[in-house]
């Protein structure tokens, strides 16, 4: 399957007043056509800022975004026109954001906001553009569209809310779907709900999900493909039935170990010691380090590569390492 | 399953590589020294006072006596900015006038700081009748335009013959009379949105008195409030007390203010072929205000937290 | 809305009928009265007219009878100028209004137009001067400034009119009056609109910066929509929204001239009527002016708070 989007080390520095902070440091992966890539990840692994620097989000703050590549289709994201790269966004890359309820401008009602995208990116008239949103919010489950076109962010719920930005990002037919986050915010239930329509539109449509989330339970439920990352680097990645069945980096087995397991009574639940590193005091060593319990002596001096197991996981420890570290003795 | 041998990282030796964090008032210390633009006003400021306080005090001309020699002469080596129509230099008095003009804009900020907040907060926490009557009372005193009322006391001053020192007194007492109302208002505003915080509903269920929570819990929290309205008020007092000299209705000649100071050259002839009487004045009014709200604002940045750059 | 109208205005009327007892005790409290300063007449003839203009009756009795008269409409008679109080104001607030009509006006559309690219190029060079500027403009006293211009515009360069509304002795009509009408007020509002920006821009401009950091921006940049789009109909409009409340706040300033501004210019305007009034204690007129800025700040006060529900669908009064 020919894949919609490549990304080439992509990295993504922000100047802050005590120092440069390496929110992204050299990230690759790929996303197939009609596929779901979860990039999972604790508060601060830099998973939503890459989103951000793929779709040229990044920009006037005090970020700067390098890389060799990000490819898609035949033009590279990194280095294309602010302009062009303006079109395909909301256009043939879509994204949504964790907190629906200030994610709408909201002196704006529904229908408006809904139609801005087609209109602009479609040319479509005001007619077509109307009649396309009230399809849309029935398309995403939400009675009585002509009133909710009419209305106001704030007279929704946050679950109706998040809904209207799923049908806002898929107006246009993009090619991937970019989703930050996009149940933290919500109940569990109205997740689910949320979850599912995902899925359906996927299977609709054929577009791609590229879905960031720090909640492992979304990832068994929605992932075909899992990418963990830590600290800005990706630590592992696999097909989500292995990755869950066979996890191999030391983070990635703490990071299912600290699930709670329903119907499962434990004296203590348990948490992944430490804390996560400083992004201002960094060390050329394995980021997880000081968190793992298998440490090394190697791994406080070098950082381990990613590297392709046999059976088509990767994983960037030096635990897999075994030629490196016979040879050290 | 391979066989992965344990470390030998201790707990402390994750703990050690944690950061030390300094006090919220240092950091706030810091992060404005930081803010070259505030430090500048800050460094004006402290200029200004001193050569406002000491200046005189290296003079030659301290005395203000009166020389009818050298009326009204443009600057020169002798007189810097020049003299005045009773022979006077101009820059001692220039230097006098800034004495009498920071202290009424600090003693007045200070006074209606002190009965805003006071007022404020009490109105605030308390709510209920005493909020009503703070409140009403304010609103009144907020209807009723400022300048008026200032022409008012002003002239009660002239009237009574109130004497000169003891003008200075009345006029910081006046500015304070119609600077608290605003105050109060911020204040209590502040205090009601405080006291409906968490922390707030917490000291409550923790069963602490009344005055407990006050003084430990949310003053500390209406201080950076405070501090920064209390700062931008003085550049504020010190332009009302101008207004009111120079209306002559505030402290009055001889005892020099720059808003006197500036009205004395409303004389065609003083106004046209004597620009040193009065400008001198009227700049040194603008920079130290200048640098009262560059500094205030650059205050306002560090100590709410809320604010971003 | 009604029952909010309702008490709103029982409201204010209460305050109005406070304010006006206290201002006129303070200014029965203004030592010498309208007769006593007048030199020209002797003891007995200001005895009598003290009679006449029943200066000699207790505080309150003025007070009711001033009150009583209030509510019929009739604000008294101008002691010194022999004519009905609001007929002088008729007289003299147009001209004040002009001035604060055209200022208010330029402060609004150069504090909306600065503040708002300054927001947009935050920590540019550009949005540095701008602080500098709203600094400057904030911290300068009117008077000096007024003086200043006026000396450097009137005196030294001889391009502009040192005061007055009309050059003395002119009966120009027709475009001629216009002409030197707004050669004449050219200073003023100058002056005016330079008092005013400061805090007006330095309010837009964080309005502005605060709109920008929304995460409703950053949906509009994800949709793909034009920096313009971003900027007008997301940016602007909610950051422009709330100024509406400013707009009742400038009423009294309207209407109710500048004592300053029109002392130094020499503007034939309400508030050169007051201080004119002020040194002769011509009681009805102090009276009425000072009441009509009070009534205008509570009316404005009132406003805002209405256009505020208007301008904001969430907020309900």
């Amino acid at each position: 399957m020919p894949n919609v989007i490549e990304v080439d080390n992509l990295s993504t520095l922000f100047e802050t007043e005590e120092g440069t902070v390496k929110a992204v440091d050299g990230v690759s992966f790929r996303v197939r056509e009609g596929e779901t890539v979860c990039i999972v990840g604790e508060s601060g692994c830099g998973k939503s800022v890459t989103a951000m620097s793929i779709m040229g989000l990044v920009e006037g703050t005090s970020g700067k975004v390098t890389g060799d590549r990000v490819g898609f289709g035949d033009r590279d994201l990194l280095r294309i026109d602010r302009n062009e790269l303006r079109t395909i966004r909301g256009h043939e890359i879509a994204m949504i954001f964790q907190e629906p309820m200030t994610s709408l401008n909201p002196v704006l009602t529904i229908g408006e906001q809904l139609m801005e995208p087609p209109r602009e990116h479609l040319r479509m008239s005001r007619k077509a553009a109307r009649q396309q949103a009230i399809k849309l919010i029935e398309r995403v489950g939400i009675p009585r569209a002509e009133q909710i076109f009419a209305s106001y962010p704030h007279e929704l719920s946050g679950g109706m809310l998040q809904r209207i930005m799923i049908a806002m990002a898929i107006s246009c037919g993009p090619k991937l779907l970019i989703a930050d986050e996009p149940t933290t915010a919500l109940d569990v239930t109205i997740q689910a709900q949320i979850l599912d329509m995902l899925r359906e539109l996927k299977e609709e449509t054929g577009m791609s999900i590229l879905l960031i989330t720090h909640d492992l339970g979304v990832v068994a439920e929605m992932a075909d493909y899992v990418i963990v990352m830590y600290s800005g680097k990706i630590v592992e990645e696999g097909e989500v039935s292995e990755l869950f069945a066979h996890p191999r980096h030391p983070y990635t087995q703490g990071l299912l170990r600290s699930k709670p397991i329903l119907g499962q009574r434990l004296e203590r639940l348990y948490s992944i010691p430490g804390q996560v590193p400083d992004p201002l005091s960094l060390t050329p060593s394995c980021y997880f380090h000081d968190r793992c319990a298998h440490c090394l002596d190697i791994c406080t001096r070098r950082e381990p590569e990613l590297k392709t197991l046999e059976g088509g996981q990767k994983v960037a420890c030096w635990l897999y390492e075994t030629a490196e570290v016979e040879a050290r003795g | 399953m391979s066989t992965i041998p344990a470390t030998g990282r201790t707990e402390a030796d994750r703990r050690s590589s944690a950061r030390k964090r300094p006090s919220l008032w240092r950091q706030s210390l810091r992060r404005l020294m930081k803010n070259k633009l505030a430090v500048s006003g800050l460094v004006f400021l402290a200029f200004m006072f001193l050569i406002c306080f000491l200046g005189p005090l290296f003079s030659p001309y301290a005395d203000n006596k009166i020389n009818t020699t050298i009326m009204n002469h443009a600057p020169y080596a002798k007189h810097w900015l020049g003299t005045d129509l009773l022979g006077r230099d101009v820059l001692t008095r220039l230097l006098q006038a800034g004495r009498i003009s920071l202290t009424v804009g600090i003693t007045s900020m200070l006074l209606s700081v002190f009965i805003g907040s006071l007022l404020g907060a009490i109105a605030g926490y308390y709510r209920g009748v005493v909020d009503q009557v703070i409140l009403r009372f304010a609103d009144l005193l907020l209807t009723v335009p400022n300048l008026p009322i200032l022409f008012i006391f002003g002239a009660l001053l002239s009237e009574w013959k109130v004497p000169t020192e003891y003008r200075m007194y009345m006029v910081m007492l006046m500015l304070s009379f119609v600077g608290w109302p605003g105050l109060a208002r911020l204040i209590r505003g502040q205090m009601l949105s405080l006291r409906e915080r968490e922390f707030m509903q917490a000291a409550t269920v923790l069963g602490l008195r009344d005055r407990r929570k006050l003084v430990h819990h949310l003053l500390p929290n209406l201080f950076p409030l405070i501090i920064v309205v209390a700062t931008l008020n003085i550049g504020g007092a010190i332009l009302s007390e101008s207004v009111l000299s120079f209306f002559g209705l505030g402290v009055m000649p001889p005892t020099p203010t720059w808003g006197n100071m500036i009205d004395a050259a409303n004389t065609i002839i003083d106004f046209e072929k004597h620009p040193w009487l009065w400008i001198p004045p009227g700049v040194s009014i603008f920079l130290t205000v200048i640098a009262i709200n560059i500094f205030g604002d650059g205050l306002r940045d560090v100590l709410d937290p809320k604010q971003k750059k | 809305m009604s029952t909010y109208l309702t008490r709103r205005l029982t409201y204010m009327l209460l305050i109005l009928f406070a304010a006006s007892l206290l201002i006129f005790l303070l200014y029965a409290l203004t030592p010498g009265d309208f007769v006593t300063s007048n030199i020209k007449l002797t003891a007995a003839r200001k005895a009598e007219l003290r009679e006449l203009y029943g200066l000699n009756k207790p505080v309150l009795e003025r007070y009711g009878i001033w009150i009583k008269n209030a509510f019929h409409g009739d604000f008294g008679f101008s002691l010194a100028q022999q004519k009905p109080v609001l007929t002088l104001f008729h007289d003299y607030i147009w001209n004040s209004f002009l001035l604060a009509a055209t200022s208010t006006f330029f402060t609004w559309v150069f504090a909306v137009i600065i503040g708002v690219i300054s927001a947009y190029k935050q920590y540019s060079w550009f949005d540095t001067l701008v602080m500098v500027f709203i600094f400057a403009a904030m911290s300068i006293p009117s008077f000096f400034i007024g003086l200043f211009l006026i000396k450097i515009f009137a005196v030294d360069l001889k391009w502009l009119p040192p005061g007055g509304m009309l050059t003395t002795g002119s009966n120009a009509v027709g475009m001629a009056y216009v002409r030197e009408v707004l050669r004449h007020m050219t200073l003023p509002v100058a002056v005016m609109t330079l008092l005013g920006i400061g805090s007006l821009t330095r309010y837009f401009r964080s309005n502005m910066i605060d709109v920008i950091k929304q995460d409703f921006i950053r949906t509009a940049r994800a949709k793909g929509m034009t920096e313009r789009t971003v900027l007008y109909r997301h940016a602007l409009r909610n950051a422009l929204l709330p100024a509406i409340t400013l707009v009742g706040f400038e009423l009294p300033g309207l209407f109710g001239g500048s004592l300053i501004i029109e002392k130094i210019f020499n503007w034939p305007g309400i508030g050169q009527l007051y201080m004119q009034s002020f040194s002769v204690r011509d009681y009805p007129l102090l009276m009425g002016f000072t009441m009509l800025i009070a009534v205008l700040t509570v009316i404005g006060t009132l406003l805002s708070d209405i256009l505020y529900h208007v301008a904001d669908p969430r907020v309900k009064l």
